[in-house]
């Protein structure tokens, strides 16, 4: 057994690419929970829910944050190397780079998917 | 299909002892075969006879609705009929068959023998066919379930009685078995058992996309199981989860039948797709256009599809921020599902396409299941939803994506892997006929279902006024679904119709580029002669003489010295072997254990628990000598060359093993179903003013803390087992065991305690039924885990466990730490949110 099979679960690239839709999961539940919760329990009787959005804007700046933070680190992983070869040579240098690829694109679709829920707090401030 | 012995094999001595090692059984023992491509053909056959009963279904309700005030079914019938209808289709055959062509592909697909736990698919196939014929069965009695797909209570909980929901409940919580341990070895298969050299930028998109529907099948079934519970102890043991009278509510299962079913959608979806995206490279013969982006398209999916289950519910009464929000999110799943379509669009533009039945099936697929794409962007948007909102505009809909989105593409691959399964080729002048009569029987069938709907004709009644003027557009639809099943026919006739005089196709007869087109015709048991190394994507047609070396036995593992059943197992992310695995053979222990697991749940339909229980002693025990006498053999040796100058393990443990992946899953997929159970409680939390009820009972916080102390106790002597073991300190590690099990009784006594001594009653309040489940789940848990103690302890005993192969207290020490966690989130639900929230 050659040397590098003993470090056989370098798991971190599957993190990665699932990395940036799971913050968009977190903020995702974290707005669904805090709106759910307010109406049910907090809510005044005109149905008012101003903190709900001042709440979920601050999830969407700090989910926002960290998802350019993956995009930025998934992009470079992308230019690693000689900028222009494909993603599928055998080498570990082109996985590396099909990877950023695609967590650089799945941090782009949270993204757009991460602004669609906040933007339903800018267009919508009530329970009722 | 497999030959018998050859003159290649009686030449070949390695060839001959690897031939002996993979060979089918014959006669009746054929039946004990584990090996992926007979399950995964039995699977296959299975699920298409269940969409076959469904279909005939499907017919009875069109002939039904076919003129106003019919009466060829009565209510109670047409109830029946539609409620089995979607059951069967989603349950015994949507999801079923994706597991099935998996299973029967998936191994072909990455140059390996045999998935890692080829009995636990046998098993899970077992339990399938039990399961789905106990369900199927009923209607013939007149008692089938009759509350629709989804079972919506109170109606299910109150007003309907007879055996039929217990049936639905148990039936296909005991199915759900079965795709939970088809997710496992999926998952495993795809992360563990590639060939070497297949990075994750080299795997086929098939094998992504599967990855990706087995994780969605690990956290969606689960709420689901959990959600059967609490109906099942409602309906049985009275209490009143969803009774409003008692502090319940109809909405949890909502919730909870919805977070499973809108993922469902997308993981019958998504495997669909994952065969076009291996037909279309092979017949626009270019390599898939935007890799990447389709990686992306599924992980994202993936996602997504969790955060779209409340708009079913649209119409209950959420707040309109909850709404948005659903409403924002099913948007958004739009983008990666158009993504992946213009990728295969795009390939098929760049690529010189040749003509073929598969291709038409792809492409009318992919015309259908847009159509209702966009209906269902239009229902996303809540105004319409309320609308529209059970009515056949939603049947339509619906229809246009799962048939156009599943039903085509899996003909489709139905044409393009019958050669490779039978070695016989289907024919193009029959496939034509039963894609036209399909294509336009289902659009004259479906596409004015969106009208009828729009003028007002509701979901599931047995039938209409003439005044609603929805009579012609029902005629129609009704001879469209004539039309589709003659397509249905032809397909079916093409499928079955006698072979022996045609000549075998070609090996790879479609030219294609990936590894499962390696199979011989006619094919072999063992798969492929030699576990090769992938450079490419495509390597039958980017890697020189690849199939001569393959064939010749030039990669790894090319023989079975030893005649024992062996595939390579490599790491996660670079594919470099790290273990050469030895799988069991043929045996008829699953089938056992299928029947005492499935009378666990049938017998409990008819509330005989006695039997039932006795049923649960003896599949425990028969799943017992399972693990006894086919997991973590120890081998005759430490190492194995298998080839190339490689030499492997034979055993492994940790993180490394694929059973302590396998233990991981199980236990991810335990954990949704108690988290789903932890939202129920607190879901009855935001809904009640009061919760806990002032004045109620709780279970204090004594017992529960003394459970949670004695847990972690366990846990902790668990884990010194492992040590001690390792270190071969036999009288530690004995002693720990013991330490451990009689904890492990006290941390139950303990858990029981809390409740029971506050006389807290099940039956009175949701609180204190709420209490007792999360309770009763950890007791559970602990009581598995004393089993597994004692298991290792007899390992150990036996000489079946030493210092060095110690997988069994390596996997059950991971089990756990589940457990650790599931007790100390047990004890911050049930005894300090209470302190908290008063």
């Amino acid at each position: 057994m050659s040397k590098s099979n003993l470090h056989d679960n370098r798991i971190s690239p599957l993190w990665a690419i699932v990395s940036a839709p799971a913050i968009w999961a977190m903020h995702f539940l974290a707005s669904y929970m805090t709106a759910a919760v307010f109406c049910a329990k907090f809510a005044d009787s005109d149905g008012s829910a101003g903190e709900v959005q001042l709440a979920v804007m601050i999830y969407t700046v700090i989910a926002l944050l960290l998802i350019v933070a993956i995009a930025v680190i998934g992009f470079r992983h992308h230019h690693h190397g000689r900028q222009f070869t494909s993603h599928d040579d055998s080498g570990r240098d082109a996985q590396r780079r099909m990877i950023g690829f695609s967590t650089f694109l799945l941090a782009l679709l949270s993204a757009v998917a991460t602004v669609f829920t906040a933007l339903v707090l800018v267009f919508v401030g009530t329970c009722h | 299909m497999t030959a018998d012995a050859t003159t290649t094999e009686s030449r070949d001595p390695d060839a001959k002892r690897l031939f002996d090692a993979w060979r089918t059984p014959t006669g009746w023992r054929y039946w004990s075969a584990v090996n992926n491509s007979e399950v995964g053909l039995w699977y296959v056959v299975a699920s298409f006879t269940f969409f076959l009963f469904g279909g005939i279904l499907a017919l009875l309700m069109r002939i039904q609705l076919a003129v106003p005030e019919n009466d060829f079914l009565t209510a109670d019938q047409y109830h029946q009929v539609f409620t089995m209808h979607g059951s069967v289709m989603m349950f015994l055959f949507a999801v079923p068959i994706l597991e099935a062509i998996s299973i029967l592909l998936l191994p072909e697909m990455l140059g390996a023998r045999d998935l890692p736990f080829p009995r636990l698919s046998a098993y899970g196939f077992w339990c399938f066919l039990i399961g789905g014929v106990f369900v199927c069965g009923s209607i013939f009695f007149g008692v089938a379930p009759e509350g629709g797909w989804f079972m919506y209570p109170p109606m299910t909980t109150e007003y309907q009685t007879g055996v039929g929901v217990d049936i639905w409940l148990l039936g296909l919580s005991f199915i759900e078995v079965a795709s939970i341990a088809a997710a496992v070895e999926l998952i495993v298969g795809v992360l563990k058992c590639r060939p070497p050299g297949m990075r994750l930028n080299l795997i086929p998109l098939y094998a992504w996309y599967i990855l990706v529907v087995a994780v969605m099948i690990l956290f969606a079934f689960p709420p689901l199981i959990a959600g059967d519970l609490l109906m099942e102890l409602e309906r049985s043991l009275d209490w009143p989860f969803f009774d409003a009278s008692r502090g319940g509510d109809p909405m949890l299962w909502q919730h909870l039948f919805w977070i499973f079913g809108h993922p469902e959608v997308y993981i019958v979806f998504l495997p669909s797709v994952a065969l076009l995206a291996m037909i279309v490279p092979t017949f626009a013969r270019t390599a898939m256009v935007g890799y990447g982006w389709i990686v992306l398209a599924a992980v994202g999916t993936g996602f997504l599809s969790f955060g779209l289950w409340v708009h079913h519910m649209f119409t209950t009464g959420l707040p309109a921020i909850s709404i948005g929000i659903f409403s924002a999110a099913s948007q958004a799943v739009a983008i990666p599902t158009g993504i992946q379509l213009f990728c295969f669009i795009a390939t098929l533009l760049v690529g010189r396409v040749t003509k073929s039945v598969c291709l038409l099936f792809t492409l009318g697929g992919l015309a259908t299941f847009i159509i209702g794409g966009l209906t269902g962007v239009m229902v996303a948007v809540a105004p319409f939803d309320y609308q529209a909102h059970d009515t056949y505009f939603i049947v339509g809909h619906l229809h246009y994506v799962l048939i156009g989105g599943t039903i085509f593409p899996i003909v489709a691959g139905v044409y393009y892997y019958y050669p490779a399964v039978t070695g016989k080729q289907l024919s193009e002048r029959l496939g034509r006929s039963a894609f036209w009569l399909m294509l336009i029987g289902f659009n004259i069938s479906f596409f004015p279902m969106h009208f009828s709907g729009l003028l007002g004709m509701p979901r599931r009644v047995y039938t209409y006024q003439a005044e609603l003027h929805v009579g012609t557009l029902n005629l129609i639809s009704t001879i469209g679904a004539f039309v589709l099943a003659a397509g249905f026919l032809v397909f079916l006739w093409d499928v079955l119709r006698p072979k022996s005089r045609q000549p075998l196709a070609p090996r790879n007869v479609w030219n294609a580029g990936t590894l499962e087109w390696l199979a011989e015709v006619p094919d072999k048991p063992w798969g492929v002669r030699s576990i090769p190394i992938v450079e490419t994507r495509y390597p039958l047609w980017e890697q020189e003489r690849f199939v001569d070396d393959v064939d010749e036995g030039r990669f790894y593992l090319p023989g079975a010295d030893e005649g024992k059943r062996e595939t390579l197992v490599t790491s996660v992310v670079d594919a470099e072997p790290i273990q050469c695995l030895r799988v069991p053979g043929p045996t008829f222990l699953t089938h056992l254990a299928a029947v005492f697991t499935g009378g666990v749940f049938i017998l409990s339909t008819f509330h005989w628990y006695v039997a039932a229980a006795i049923s649960g002693v003896l599949a425990v025990a028969t799943i017992l000598v399972w693990l006894w006498t086919g997991t973590a053999w120890i081998p005759e040796k430490h190492e194995k060359d298998v080839g190339r100058g490689v030499t492997l393990p034979i055993y492994v443990s940790g993180s490394r093993a694929v059973g302590w992946w396998a233990m991981f899953i199980t236990m991810l997929g335990d954990m949704t179903a108690f988290i789903s159970l932890v939202f129920g409680y607190f879901f009855y939390w935001t809904i009640q003013e009061d919760f806990p009820p002032q004045g109620s009972n709780g279970p204090g916080w004594i017992y529960p803390t003394a459970a949670l102390l004695t847990i972690t106790l366990v846990w902790l002597a668990v884990m010194a087992a492992r040590t001690w073991n390792r270190q071969d300190r036999g009288p530690m590690f004995y002693g720990a065991i013991a330490f451990g099990v009689t904890l492990s009784l006290a941390g139950v006594w303990a858990l029981l305690m809390g409740p029971s001594s506050h006389a807290m009653d099940p039956t009175s309040h949701v609180y204190p039924a709420i209490v007792w489940v999360l309770v009763l789940w950890t007791a559970l848990h602990v009581v598995v885990g004393i089993v597994m103690q004692l298991y290792c302890a007899a390992r150990r005993m036996a000489g079946k466990m030493t210092a060095r192969y110690d997988a069994d207290i390596v996997n059950v020490t991971l089990y756990w730490h589940f457990i650790a966690l599931t007790s100390l989130i047990t004890w911050l639900v049930v005894a300090a949110f209470p302190m908290v929230a008063r």
